[in-house]
């Protein structure tokens, strides 16, 4: 195990620090003059060589990579042009209102797939599993963009049981939740339905029966919790998705989190905050996807990555 | 047979669309540009059946050229997406080392990345545009299918067909195209149909932040975000594109999961 993480861990570096370097990049992708592109035309000369200054950029690239790798690692991701504090404490602000919201749709994704799977692999080629695979494949085609306004109209407009937006009470929560679990409710009853057909025809399924088990604790002890092996990579994958996600979904219920002030800061062309958000976003994602190696391995010893 | 009749319901819903979106200047009954504020936000009238937005555009007018948007993004990120990743995964596959190292490196930095921030932090400084959107898109859209050419080469390049080929004194470049790539279609083509859908909605969230197509010129993203501030008074505004978009999608999801069944029911 302890060869394993280091492997992983030595994998892990590389591919952040690529995350990294491409996240610093993106603001010299900006045609033209940068700072000219944040300011705008109308800034003068003055205020233009001051944030040319305090963002470095009067300096070579490679001086300017090297500070920006230090002042990483120290926590320091600069500073917002328009909002006041720094850009981590920026992002700390609005961060739990992210995590909230991306654990509610995990939840809820859990609370609607586990029992369809289960039902659709149970009675396979039934109503139930026919109904299952099209809910999956609407749920998969289904944009957030479009969901979110829809389910806006019928619970917010039409039956008024739930607030449009703002984060509030769990009546806030309910929406942006369902709008963002749904694609990945619609994944886990694919992936989990699999699963547990696979898993059924397992000779230890079948001994388990010889013995004279209970179907209940058949179903329970030994089918699903095997099947839910592959589940839990998918699970930890589509939480770093979530964290992607909510840019669209904050923006349509006006949820103050991540996604929303990413946004924001596009559309004033903030940069320095663009680049801090997308950065935290990133390596959430790249240091998921590591627990998730460590603990699939952990869960599963015949786990092998070519070790 | 239902799964054949929901891939034919598929097909045809791609083709119906195809053939809008080529057919666009003779179907459309309006010019999806032209402003009438005399009609703004009307919900149904036989001269506009699907109504009009807040500036008196025919709705059905910009949701067919609308479409023209989506698919031409779609399918050119595809075919560019597709044509990197073939040259790389085949440069990686077939040739391995130190190439191989590096491409794969690059590829897994890239997949770090959840792909829509990516294409959404691309065209946020890049500024927003049709070819800014389609280089964001495949900037993060070649890996998936250098991943897929890299591992079908490491499994055939070994088997009887490509040795035979090289003792016949082939080059690497004929047997890549003649011996590997014809091996190689099937599961590309399926990716590629998934990687339409994920595309097309991609545009999609894109344009809806306001970094895809720049207005005037419609798109189904578009459309929906300018229908979002009307969702109380005029909820057609989203209806529409929302249903061309979803019906899309879910008819290349369709044709592509039974491609996929029917490619690994072959499979031995």
């Amino acid at each position: 195990m302890k060869q394993f993480f280091i492997r992983r861990l030595l994998l892990l570096l590389p591919t952040l620090l690529g995350a990294v370097s491409l996240v610093f990049v993106l603001v010299h992708l900006i045609p033209g003059d940068p700072v000219e592109v944040m300011l705008g035309e109308t800034a003068t000369a003055a205020d233009k060589e001051a944030l040319r200054r305090s963002l470095g950029f009067d300096r070579p690239l490679l001086t300017q990579y090297r500070s920006f790798l230090l002042n990483l690692s120290s926590g320091d991701v600069g500073r917002s042009l328009y909002e006041p504090g720094s850009v981590a404490s920026i992002i700390r602000a609005r961060l739990p209102a992210t995590l909230q919201l991306a654990f509610c749709a995990m939840i809820a994704a859990i609370l609607v797939s586990f029992p369809l799977a289960m039902l659709a692999a149970i009675r396979r080629g039934g109503w139930i599993d026919r109904s299952a695979l099209t809910f999956s494949l609407l749920g998969l085609s289904l944009p957030n963009f479009w969901l979110g306004p829809l389910l806006m109209i019928v619970f917010s407009i039409q039956l008024g049981w739930t607030p449009v937006s703002g984060r509030g009470g769990i009546s806030h929560l309910f929406l942006p939740a369902l709008t963002l679990g749904l694609g990945m409710a619609a994944i886990l009853v694919r992936i989990l339905r699999a699963s547990v057909l696979q898993v059924i025809h397992q000779d230890y399924v079948r001994t388990a029966r010889a013995k004279g088990l209970k179907e209940s604790r058949v179903w329970l002890k030994h089918v699903l919790r095997n099947a839910l092996l592959s589940v839990i990579t998918i699970l930890s994958l589509q939480f770093g998705g979530l964290l992607a996600g909510s840019l669209i979904t904050e923006t349509i219920f006006s949820w103050p989190g991540i996604g929303r002030l990413t946004v924001q800061a596009i559309q004033t062309r903030d940069y320095p905050l663009v680049q801090g958000c997308v950065l935290m976003i990133a390596t959430s994602y790249v240091l998921i996807n590591f627990v998730t190696d460590l603990l699939y391995k952990l869960i599963d010893p015949r786990v092998s990555y070519g070790d | 047979m239902a799964t054949k009749l929901w891939f034919y319901i598929g097909s045809a819903i791609l083709i119906l669309l195809a053939a809008c979106s080529l057919l666009a200047p003779w179907l459309a009954p309006h010019d999806p540009l032209r402003q009438n504020l005399d009609k703004d936000l009307v919900a149904y009238s036989s001269d506009h059946p699907l109504g009009t937005d807040k500036l008196g555009r025919d709705i059905l007018s910009r949701t067919i050229y609308g479409g023209r948007i989506s698919l031409l993004t779609g399918i050119a990120t595809v075919l560019i997406s597709l044509a990197i990743g073939i040259a790389a995964g085949s440069l990686s596959g077939y040739f391995g080392g130190w190439l191989d190292q590096l491409l794969m490196r690059l590829v897994d930095i890239l997949m770090a990345f959840p792909g829509i921030l990516l294409a959404i932090a691309l065209t946020a400084v890049l500024g927003p545009g049709i070819d800014h959107v389609i280089l964001a898109l495949c900037l993060i859209g070649w890996t998936g299918y250098a991943r897929l050419v890299r591992g079908e080469i490491l499994s055939l390049r070994e088997r009887e067909f490509v040795q035979a080929a090289r003792c016949l004194g082939c080059r690497p470049e004929r047997i890549i195209l003649r011996h590997l790539m014809p091996n190689l279609l099937p599961p590309l083509f399926i990716q590629a149909t998934f990687g339409l859908a994920a595309a097309i909605v991609a545009e999609g969230s894109l344009s809806f932040l306001g970094l895809g197509v720049e207005p005037p010129t419609p798109s189904w993203g578009s459309m929906l975000n300018d229908g979002r501030q009307f969702l109380l008074v005029a909820p057609h505004l989203t209806t529409y594109p929302g249903l061309a978009l979803m019906f899309t999608v879910l008819a290349l999801n369709v044709v592509g999961d039974t491609l996929q069944e029917r490619l690994q029911s072959r499979t031995p």
